[in-house]
């Protein structure tokens, strides 16, 4: 009687979900994205030059006090543009993680009556982020260039790996985090805390080098947080290139075996997410009922 | 013919909380106070839908009807049993679908549709159609939030309605659509069960319910308290009774606020 017979298997309803799916429903994602970025600035007279006034004021602040006041600039060669990029991943990295935290209880109105990787929330988090760090990019590359920067290949590597390691971390964060903050807002709050310690855990408001100094032979302990290799590799790509002859090239310290460590930094993050995405599973099967 | 939708002793529990914050807890614990208790939502419940079939469901107000209709969208997951579904699914969950309060219509349209699986492509062919049936003229780019719920169910239905879904979930949409909707309402789901489709259709209206479907399951508390035939299955709830009858001529397809 009945024209209408699919052949589908019979599988469970809420089957194809995880980070996986999300990448295979990219027309999804990309509305998802494109309405965090009207949205972010709904209403707002400036609308998205805050995500560029919001950095560019904490440059300031930082190049003031520790740049002019504890007279970095005299120690560190382009301190400016040293922290610049550090900056920029910074950025990336705590915005992925706290607007990634809060995505889904913003997008409760979805997740209690439509079917959908829920992962899509967090991961829409970190590619709106991401479209941010662009026009900083350009904005740090007519600095260097002005400096009398070239780009060269083995930097550019470099680049491109510090945004999959904070593209990685942060949507590892973003994922544990928001499911576990619809059962307690405090996740929110612990997040910010978090945010606080990334700026003075990275070399951005002092030089790898006084690392090296003060620590020794035990500062490789210092490069187990990837956020460093990130910010390391970032600063490999610009930083790097814009000293002023080998007296100032010998100034700007780099660790050794960067790129491997960046390489290292990458799997562990990647693993990370794996993890992350175990433990939303599991959460996320109570997370509708708490809404 | 194969089977559409098969539970196997599904339950679905839910935890009440009482106390939220650090201080309360600590206060009720000490105070030898219960925290938290479990319910069950959904208590093992099985059947099986066959493709095509059209099923009523029926139950009191809590009996978990928007819980069993959550679990087979795939909203939630069962905590315990099987629950398996044949191809797509589309539908509306308690009067409306998801949308977001401070988007337009046409951007919630757009998002929906996209949920529910359709392309980009699907969506451009299919979009007039939608603005058409929703009927919504110029309200469609004023935000959502500040539509009545007849007019969110009528954004839902319509793009619900124009999924190529081999499943259709339809929860108490005619409850809180005007006569002219409910009746293209009707016409699109007797279409669906014509094309040979599965029908899940949630009403506390007999008289839809005898018109639409072919068989009735009942649930009582969340259990399964009837399947079967729809006239037995209205009678096994007393929606048959006297009091009833007089409102029924009148609204014979489900005036069931």
């Amino acid at each position: 009687m009945s024209e209408h017979v699919t052949d589908a298997p019979l599988k469970p309803p809420s089957a194809d979900n995880g980070l996986l799916a999300v990448f295979q429903r990219r027309y999804l994602l990309r509305l998802l994205v494109q309405r965090e970025i009207s949205a972010r600035y709904q209403g707002s007279f400036l609308g998205i030059l805050w995500s560029y006034i919001n950095p560019l004021t904490q440059f300031f602040i930082y190049w003031g006090v520790i740049g002019i006041l504890f007279n970095l600039h005299a120690n560190v060669p382009n301190f400016a543009i040293h922290l610049f990029a550090a900056l920029i991943l910074v950025h990336f990295f705590t915005e992925t993680f706290g607007a990634g935290t809060r995505s889904i209880m913003r997008n409760k109105a979805l997740v209690v009556k439509m079917a959908m990787p829920r992962e899509m929330f967090p991961v829409a988090t970190m590619l709106v982020s991401l479209y941010h760090v662009v026009p900083q990019i350009v904005i740090l590359a007519v600095a260097c260039v002005l400096t009398g920067w070239m780009p060269d290949l083995v930097g550019m590597g470099c680049l491109l790996l510090a945004l999959a390691i904070i593209a990685a971390v942060g949507t590892a964060g973003a994922l544990l985090f928001s499911a576990a903050n619809v059962f307690f807002r405090d996740f929110g709050n612990i997040v910010n805390v978090f945010n606080n310690f990334v700026r003075f855990g990275v070399p951005m408001l002092y030089p790898y080098s006084m690392v090296e100094e003060r620590f020794g032979r035990f500062s490789h302990y210092y490069l187990l947080n990837p956020l460093s290799d990130a910010v390391l590799l970032f600063q490999r790509a610009f930083w790097v290139g814009t000293a002023d002859g080998p007296e100032e090239r010998a100034k700007m310290v780099m660790p050794d075996h960067l790129i491997l460590n960046g390489f290292l930094a990458l799997g562990a993050c990647l693993v990370l997410l794996g993890i992350a995405q175990i433990v939303f599973s599991k959460l996320e099967n109570k997370i509708p009922e708490r809404l | 013919m194969a089977a559409s939708i098969v539970l196997e002793n599904v339950s679905k529990t839910f935890t009440l909380r009482y106390h939220r914050t650090f201080k309360e807890v600590t206060v009720a614990k000490v105070r030898g106070h219960e925290t938290s208790e479990n319910f069950k939502a959904i208590d093992d419940v099985s059947f099986t839908v066959e493709q095509g079939e059209s099923i009523g469901l029926m139950g009191l107000n809590g009996s978990g009807k928007s819980t069993l209709l959550k679990m087979i969208n795939g909203v939630m997951r069962p905590d315990e049993g099987n629950l398996l579904t044949r191809g797509r699914i589309a539908g509306l969950i308690a009067t409306g679908a998801g949308f977001h309060p401070q988007l337009t219509g046409r951007d919630n349209l757009v998002l929906n549709a996209a949920i529910l699986g359709m392309s980009e492509r699907e969506l451009q062919r299919k979009f007039d159609d939608i603005v058409e049936f929703a009927e919504l003229g110029r309200t469609l780019d004023a935000p959502v939030g500040h539509y009545s719920s007849g007019q969110k169910a009528r954004l839902g239905f319509a793009v619900a309605i124009h999924v190529d879904s081999d499943i259709f979930l339809a929860d108490e949409v005619l409850a809180v659509g005007d006569k002219p909707f409910r009746v293209k309402c009707i016409q699109k789901m007797t279409e669906i069960r014509k094309s040979g489709r599965t029908l899940f259709y949630v009403s506390h209206s007999p008289g839809s319910v005898k018109r639409m479907c072919d068989r009735v399951i009942v649930l009582e508390n969340g259990r399964l308290g009837f399947d079967g035939d729809p006239d037995a299955g209205i009678h096994y709830l007393h929606y048959d009774g006297d009091d009833l009858a007089g409102t029924e001529t009148d609204a014979q397809i489900g005036n069931d606020i």
